[in-house]
């Protein structure tokens, strides 16, 4: 059938600065370039391309220039290209439209509507480059009091301390599986967690048995629906569990590995059989209940003695601060809420656009919602989705949350553009494909580098912002939303962020 | 505005000020005006800007030693909304407390104060029934005092402890204590006072200092821009902060750490003011498993920013300053009298022969104690005076 | 015999206590009045002391037995469980024998790894869930979702063999490994949604089933030769450990079997428009 839908990019070749050297051919997986040997000159199929400017700045010429395509339909309100084009290529093939990445959508970016204090004059600010300035975090339960006994100078805690994760800077990599990511991305986040004093997610595709020795120490394992890739040793060599209840760009839905991703390797670490769907249903069939997962919780710290953290993710929905209330009371150490915006390898549009509500109010409500309750202290908060710089992760601190997870910050940092084309496994940059050939192009120890160095960045960002409100420990900040105003926000808005008006 | 919807923005306005606080304990408990406190205070005038001033003197009521001194103040604008505050208060007491003894607090009205409350003591013992039986007398009184405070408009309950009592007001600490008359009328065996600096000029009768709870009182020189995590986690064990003072986090989490949860003050130091995580590393596994479950566990109670506090209890004073020490202290004795200040001239002012005067070091408290009331090590005590004595003289 | 002021308070930890010599005998403890945690701190530290049988009486309710005994040395030993065992036995069980004198709740041998569970009696629901290792036989029937999301890999192939009837939702997602239901009294197999979303993996039924009782992924056909081999096999297991079942292997095999395996090992591929 032939397709009704305009390509989405334009690629345009200087004839005068191209060399012939084949170089765009070869660094496009998606076969959008082709050699022409009679005409002696590079074709390109802009129907083919998925706009990820691989070939762009591969490029030793600098002769190609990929844009989003200029051809428009009769401008439309309601019916811009998107959707015209979503609709086109459904009645052409039938299908479920799939996504990667997070919502592209213009909701509303609260990060941009919320500014930081500084002081002047009556509390001094703290230059970091001379004064400490500290951000080490604890991740996991806390005792509500110390009991300490004192024998003369002797001093002895007598209450059970419960296990928690310790990390330099309030900054992890986000849940990304063996499987969604390639080897190489996968080891770079490894290594790059390892180096800089923070942790990386296995997301559900289990973690490969060569770096379970090197890389345990910065692990936090996922338990998903799909069970891939759980053995004892697994559990035991991370630092902390974490249940994967649902995600922010597909609340409620589960997910499947297509077959095709599912190479050699991706099948070995996910402990099933090379080529098949690897299918991770809605729910957890073994959680119908709070009472459920309280049950898996037990069993994860059964599992691993009782000296690891128990981590719950689950999508920021509507509701969801009364449940994540209720799973605090289950047993979950920590509590991961992802927004709206947060990213996917794959995912049905309609949900990715549709479905959940920003992390900035998710946060604020939870933190409210446990303060209220009197159980923040039980569980730490770590919140994902849409998280694109040092501010937007200081102003999370601020209203509530422990600590962020960083997913598509940390693909950007090893090359990422969001084009939104995982899902086809011919990721040119190497970072989402099981194709040796494209997977081949990241260099762990490249791409490690700069997530390291995208760490240190960030960390030295928030410790000056920090010292410029005079606090020289992070643990000051968390929930102190006196050091947050908005600008161009509704009263309600407001409320639910529990910050005032700029000048107010 | 709905008030109830406005109020999840935690729309509260902070005070900001600087000051000067002063305190002196006699440790063998013989009592002693207030005359020579408000001496020292008068010296440090410039640090503070007549916008507030108070006193915490202990040993005050022998007569009534064994019930809870109710200090009230009745803030209405007109004079029936504060006898209006001061009905709905007394029928408040009348069902939670006996009261034995009740008076207006007297006062020297030949000493000018700008819109003066209507002042009233009131001496009670809790009457605690049905489910309330259960709870401490002290629990039963905190959380009576956080109802009156939060609930009954124009009430306020400024002290609370039994045989001390604070006195504070919109004035300098001197002309407060002449309103009060502290130097004619009372004779306590500890004080501590404060002289006061805020930034906005619509000070508030019940902003002043001391701020207390039972018998510990706090007054502090400092900004605390830990105070919105501070407040959350106190909130959530019951501690309406409706003052939006940094002073009154301090003296709440003084009375959480202190008395509800039996903490020796060198651990409730450790919390308030912790070593950095540099040090901690640098520490025995003892002492780091230590520090390291205290900043765990108590991390929202870091006060951070600059402070310096004296706190007060019966039989105790206690001096402290944050973690990187930015606002000054000092401490002195002379025979049986332990002074703390935030200058040494003003206990040179009053004692000009002191046997000792040291700084103390940032996070590590000073600790005076009197006779028969000892809980802390003396040891500790004596190594944190010690060292720091060392440095200074 | 243990009892209840003999445990511990302190978590033991992993290294196992050297010059211990527990090993060489069986251990009982009696479960009365245990917390599952206790019971299971228990059943850690004799582990640790290199005890290799352990004979639990009074067991009622407690959960998670067997999931705390993973140790990267990997000690094995054999645990007899009198009573009825509480939900999530044998969760993540890695490499050790468990059999149960009576009923077993719900999450028998969920995600397990490996080892062997053998109930004497019935089991609850989400039996096998997500198992990928090892082999559980019931003597008598199971509930609704048994053998969910099974799989297999690595010459790994789990096995559950069941001598009763299991209910709906038999093999849900089911990935890899083997099923065998018995079926001894009554051959009918009232279940329905068996194998909806399989999509690797085998599941034999003793009998007949009808094709609206399975998903629309799966292919209902006779078993064969080879896969009456394979069966025979595991019955003659599970005869040897359910001695007190009054059918012979003869008996059992007498009957037809059929097969229930996915159509494809990519029952969704065609769903996504790109
Ligand atoms: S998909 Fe990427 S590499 Fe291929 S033509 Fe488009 S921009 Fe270039
Ligand atoms: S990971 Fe690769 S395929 Fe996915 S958005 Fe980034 S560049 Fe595109």
């Amino acid at each position: 059938m032939r397709s009704f839908v305009f390509p989405e990019f334009e690629i345009i070749r200087d004839e005068e600065r191209c060399g012939s050297c084949r170089g765009c051919e070869r660094q496009c997986a998606l076969g959008t370039h082709a050699y022409d040997p009679v005409a002696d000159r590079l074709v390109s199929d802009d129907r083919k391309c998925a706009g990820c400017q691989r070939c762009v700045i591969f490029c030793p010429q600098k002769a190609i220039v990929v844009r989003p395509s200029p051809s428009f339909y009769r401008p439309n309100a309601s019916w811009s290209r998107e959707k015209i084009e979503d609709l086109k290529r459904q009645a052409e093939t039938g299908g479920v439209l799939l996504t990667g990445c997070g919502s592209d959508k213009p909701f509303r970016i609260y990060w941009d509507h919320i500014l930081l204090n500084a002081s002047q004059v009556t509390n001094p600010s703290i230059d970091p480059l001379r004064e400490p300035m500290e951000l080490r975090t604890f991740l996991g339960r806390k005792p509500e009091m110390l009991e300490i006994s004192r024998e003369g100078k002797e001093v002895e805690i007598k209450t059970e301390l419960y296990p928690n994760l310790t990390v330099e800077t309030p900054i992890l990599f986000s849940a990304m599986s063996f499987g969604a990511i390639s080897y190489n991305a996968f080891k770079s986040l490894a290594t790059a967690a390892c180096r800089s004093g923070t942790y990386f997610n296995t997301g559900e595709g289990g973690l490969p048995r060569e770096m379970r020795g090197e890389f345990g120490r910065c692990a936090i394992v996922q338990v998903a629906s799909g069970r891939f890739g759980i053995d004892a040793e697994y559990l035991n060599v991370a630092q902390a569990v974490e249940i994967k209840v649902g995600q922010g760009a597909k609340p409620g839905i589960g997910g499947h590995l297509p077959g095709e991703k599912v190479s050699a390797a991706v099948a070995e670490t996910r402990m099933i059989p090379q080529g098949t769907d690897a299918i991770s249903p809605a729910p957890h069939h073994d959680i119908y209940s709070i009472e459920d997962l309280s049950t898996l919780i037990t069993a994860l710290k059964e599992a691993t003695n009782y000296e690891k953290p128990i981590s719950v993710k689950i999508a920021a929905v509507h509701n969801f601060a009364a449940i994540a209330s209720g799973i605090v009371r289950a047993g979950a150490d920590i509590i991961a809420i992802d927004g709206l915006r947060g990213g996917t390898g794959a995912a049905p549009k309609a949900i990715r656009d549709n479905v959940g509500i920003p992390t900035e109010l998710a946060i604020s409500s939870l933190d409210r919602r446990l303060r209220e309750e009197g159980i923040r202290n039980r569980s730490s908060i770590i919140a994902a989705g849409g998280f694109r710089s040092s501010s937007d992760v200081i102003k999370a601190i601020a209203l509530g949350a422990d600590a962020v997870y960083i997913g598509s910050a940390a693909l950007i940092a090893m090359g990422c553009t969001l084009c939104q084309k995982c899902y086809t496994g011919n990721c040119n940059w190497g970072i989402c494909t099981q194709n040796p050939r494209l997977s081949g192009r990241l260099n762990v120890e490249i791409a490690s580098q700069r997530l390291s160095n995208l760490i240190s960045a960030w960390s030295h960002e928030i410790r000056e912002m920090l010292g410029g409100m005079g606090i020289n420990a992070l643990e000051s900040l968390r929930g102190n939303r006196d050091h947050l105003r908005g600008v161009g926000l509704y009263e309600w808005e407001l409320d639910v962020l529990g910050i005032k008006g700029a000048g107010e | 505005m709905d008030r109830k919807r406005r109020s999840r923005r935690e729309l509260y306005t902070k005070e900001i000020c600087a000051c000067s606080i002063f305190g002196a304990m006699n440790r063998e408990g013989d009592r002693f005006t207030g005359e020579g406190v408000m001496k020292a205070i008068a010296s440090m005038r410039v640090r503070g800007n007549g916008l507030g001033g108070g006193f915490a003197a202990y040993g005050i009521y022998p007569d009534h030693r064994d019930l809870y001194a109710f200090h009230l103040m009745f803030t209405g604008p007109t004079d029936p909304a504060r006898r209006a505050a001061k009905q709905e208060l007394e029928a408040f007491l009348a069902r939670k407390f006996d009261v034995y003894f009740d008076e207006e607090i007297p006062t020297d009205d030949s000493v000018f104060v700008r819109d003066p409350p209507l002042l009233w003591r009131y001496f009670v013992l809790p009457r605690k029934e049905g489910e309330d039986a259960e709870m401490t007398e002290e629990e039963y009184i905190v959380r009576e005092i956080m109802a009156v405070n939060s609930k009954i408009e124009n009430a306020y309950v400024f002290s609370s402890g039994k045989n001390m009592g604070c006195f504070k007001g919109v004035a300098y600490p001197e002309e407060i204590g002449e309103y009060f008359m502290l130097d004619r009328l009372y004779r306590g065996h500890t004080w501590t006072v404060h002289g006061r600096f805020p930034t906005n000029t619509q000070a508030w009768w019940g902003g002043a200092h001391p701020f207390g709870l039972l018998d510990t009182t706090v007054v502090h020189n400092g900004e605390v821009s830990s105070y919105g995590t501070n407040r959350w986690y106190l909130e959530m064990y019951g501690y309406a902060c409706t003052l939006q003072t940094d002073t009154e986090v301090i003296a709440y989490a003084a009375d959480l750490l202190m008395r509800r949860q039996k903490l020796p003050i060198e651990i409730v130091a450790k919390i308030l003011a912790p070593p950095i995580w540099a040090a901690i590393d640098r520490m025995d596994e003892k002492e780091k498993r230590l520090m390291t479950a205290l900043r765990m566990t108590y991390g929202p109670l870091l006060m951070n920013g600059p402070f310096a506090v004296i706190i007060g209890e019966t039989g105790r004073m206690i001096g402290l300053t944050d973690r990187i020490r930015l606002r000054p202290l000092t401490a002195a004795t002379r025979g049986e009298i332990f002074y703390i200040s935030s200058e040494e001239a003003s206990i040179r002012l009053i004692s000009p022969h002191l046997d000792r005067v040291w700084t103390p070091r940032g996070g590590e408290p000073v600790i005076a104690e009197m006779k028969g009331y000892e809980k802390g090590s003396e040891e500790s005590y004596e190594k944190g005076s010690e060292k720091s004595y060392e440095r200074i003289c | 015999m243990m009892t209840k002021a003999a445990v511990s308070k302190v978590r033991p930890g992993s290294a196992p206590k050297a010059g211990s010599s527990a090993g060489a005998v069986a251990v009982s403890i009696d479960a009365s009045g245990l917390e599952t945690r206790e019971l299971n701190d228990r059943l850690r530290e004799l582990l640790l002391s290199g005890a290799k049988r352990v004979e639990i009486s009074h067991v009622c309710g407690q959960r998670y037995i067997g999931t705390r005994l993973y140790t990267p040395e990997r000690h094995l030993m054999e645990i007899d469980i009198r009573g009825t065992a509480g939900n999530d036995l044998a969760a993540f069980l890695s490499g050790h024998k468990i059999t149960v004198e009576g009923n077993a709740q719900d999450g028998v041998g969920n995600t397990m790894d490996s080892g062997e569970v053998v109930v004497r009696g019935r089991a609850g629901d989400v039996l096998g869930f997500s198992m990928r290792g090892g082999e559980i036989y019931v003597r008598d029937g199971c509930g609704y979702r048994a053998a969910l999301h099974m799989k297999d890999c690595e010459g790994k192939r789990p096995v559950l063999v069941v001598g009763g009837g299991a209910q709906d939702f038999l093999g849900e997602y089911m990935a890899g490994g083997v099923v065998i239901i018995l079926d001894r009294d009554g051959e009918s197999h009232e279940s329905s949604f068996m194998g909806t979303g399989m999509h690797g993996g085998v599941i034999y039924l003793r009998g007949t089933a009808r094709v609206d009782q399975v998903g629309a992924q799966v292919e209902i056909s006779p078993a064969d030769e080879a896969d009456r081999e394979l069966i025979e096999e595991y019955v003659s297991r599970y005869l040897d450990r359910f001695p007190e079942v009054d059918m012979t292997k003869d008996e059992i095999m007498a009957s037809p079997f059929v097969r229930l395996t996915p159509r494809s090992k990519r029952p969704y591929s065609g769903l996504y428009a790109y």
